[in-house]
């Protein structure tokens, strides 16, 4: 009854088959990860230190730290986020508990995945012509973050929808059944169960946020500046343009300093996502349902 | 508001005073497919109203219309007249004081992602009670009447979605209960719960009565009988007939579909 057939033979096989292949795949897309890692640890490491995070570039980028970078690219995200965390959350809001299904909601949501879609440089030229020059705020932080924010909006916009969506029906009838309003539902018993989403989306948003470079070229990003911006009407350096420029545009930068700059921002990249990693984990471990 | 025009309504046309809802020639369909047709029928005042019938008899969506549920839900589209004390609900402005006066509790129970006081002391916060002893006084006293006060009393402060099944439905009834309604509606109360704890919430139906008006769905015959004083069969999106629980439970019915209803042969 339990013997093995020629059939249970040849399953078996094909079963370890799939799974070393699939095993495969899955190493061989941490590969590259480690690879990139190990390669900034190993030739950018040595050059970071405390001057090099704390001081500004000398010596025509070529010696001296990424201090104004680092803080441009604080600048940059923090305004980004300020503009596209309200408008994102508020329009995921608004699609996921008021707008009924219909042509309207599904005309939005196309223009949603659209605007993901669209290239960066794309969004940059946009940007250039929306905000630089037709509102007049010039290349400027606040430039740069409205056309990073409008960047990363579909981001926050579906993360939020999903971790809205992930609460329960029940709860939001159970709460129109005593009288609520769609707003006290949503503001009493929607929205603090759906926090915890839309943080780590923000999160996530924040670290993709951080690294793009096309957006801030022409609207508010400068190849070099020698002091540290002090409103969103300034322009500012930024680390990934930095890194572009050290990169590629300036000659005589001993070849540490390049890999030193990517190291800095795939770190912070790193410890963005380990926090949206850490929190979700908290979070789990507190589901209240 | 409502109250206002409930007592001028219930002030002219006192033979209708003891009828809480009436519900005439009501039709309801999801984005054109009729789940309920042509249904009329009257709920007294401070009288148990058991509904029973097979599943897609409609019973669900007769609820959601009463309290206009229809308003919140995609594509339900309501037809007839349904007047509460008196008033058209479907020319309300003010849904919401109406589903105020109307307390729901659903098959499976919901406890909110919130404290068991927070859960109890939701719908009196959403009418402006921020006094804490007066919200005290509200949550043990609903509480105490869901007959579950005396298993939370401690733990008032954990989470009301962890309790087990027939706790949860308990606190979903003491909810139902804090908004001080004048008609309580159970859909299927006991589907997911225990038959002690099932017994006890008839018990505890039993008890309000005296103070308001129960309609009660259920797709369990007996319990109809043992709770219902008048009970409607529904079946197939009509209402089939309406009865008193102890005439139409002994045989006395209408229509022949009702006993075989009744006797188990279909459904």
């Amino acid at each position: 009854m339990f013997e093995i057939s020629a059939l249970n033979q040849r399953n078996k096989k094909v079963e370890r088959l799939f799974r070393t292949l699939f095993l495969m795949m899955v190493l061989l897309l941490v590969l590259p990860v480690i690879v990139i890692l190990a390669t900034l640890i190993i030739k950018g490491g040595p050059i970071i230190s405390f001057e090099f995070l704390f001081t500004s570039p000398t010596d025509g980028m070529t010696a001296g730290g990424i201090l104004p970078a680092l803080i441009g690219t604080v600048w940059l995200v923090s305004v980004a986020l300020l503009v596209s965390v309200p408008l994102g959350v508020a329009a995921a809001v608004y699609l996921n508990e008021y707008a009924g299904n219909n042509w309207f909601t599904r005309v939005i949501n196309l223009a949603i995945i659209n605007l993901a879609g669209v290239p960066s440089i794309v969004h940059a030229l946009f940007g250039v012509g929306a905000f630089v020059i037709f509102f007049k705020f010039g290349t400027s932080i606040l430039a740069a973050s409205l056309t990073l924010a409008i960047m990363t909006l579909p981001v926050v916009i579906v993360a939020t929808r999903e971790s809205l969506a992930a609460v329960p029906m029940a709860f939001r009838e159970a709460c129109w059944n005593m009288g609520a309003t769609r707003w006290q539902t949503i503001r009493r018993v929607v929205l603090p169960n759906a926090v915890s989403g839309i943080l780590t989306g923000v999160i996530l948003e924040v670290s993709r946020t951080a690294g793009e470079t096309a957006p801030i070229m022409f609207t508010g990003a400068a190849f070099f500046l020698p002091y540290l911006p002090e409103s969103i009407f300034d322009q500012t350096m930024a680390l990934s343009l930095h890194l572009f420029v050290v990169s590629t545009q300036v000659p005589g930068v001993p070849e540490a300093l390049p890999y030193g700059v990517a190291l800095v921002l795939v770190t912070m990249v790193l410890i963005m996502n380990s926090l949206s990693i850490a929190f979700r984990v908290y979070l789990r471990g507190k589901k209240k349902w | 508001m409502v109250s206002a025009q409930s007592a001028a309504e219930a002030g002219q046309a006192s033979p209708a005073a003891q009828i809480k809802i009436a519900a005439r020639d009501v039709t309801i369909s999801y984005s054109g497919v009729a789940a309920l047709s042509g249904v009329s029928l009257e709920v007294r005042e401070h009288e148990i109203f058991g509904i029973i019938g097979p599943a897609n008899a409609g019973k669900t969506s007769f609820l959601k219309a009463l309290n206009r549920m229809d308003s919140f839900t995609d594509g339900m589209r309501v037809e007839g007249d349904i007047q509460f004390d008196g008033v058209p609900v479907s020319r309300l402005r003010n849904v919401y004081a109406l589903r105020k006066r109307i307390g729901v509790v659903f098959p499976l129970p919901v406890g909110l992602p919130m404290t068991i006081y927070d859960n109890v002391a939701l719908a009196p916060r959403l009418s402006g009670i921020k006094d804490h002893a007066e919200l005290e006084v509200i949550v043990e006293r609903c509480l105490t009447r869901a007959a579950l006060w005396d298993e939370v009393k401690d733990r008032l402060s954990s989470l009301g979605s962890l309790l087990s099944g027939g706790q949860q439905q308990r606190l979903t009834i003491a909810r139902a209960l804090s908004q001080q309604p004048e008609v309580l509606m159970l859909d299927e109360f006991s589907i997911a719960v225990d038959p002690v704890t099932t017994m006890r919430i008839e018990e505890v139906l039993r008890e309000l009565r005296s103070e308001m008006t129960i309609i009660m769905v259920t797709n369990l015959v007996q319990q109809a009988e043992r709770l219902a004083d008048r009970t409607a069969f529904f079946l197939g999106g009509e209402c089939i007939e309406v009865g008193h629980s102890s005439q139409m439970f002994a045989g006395e019915v209408r229509d022949e579909r009702t006993r075989d209803y009744i006797e188990g042969k279909f459904g």
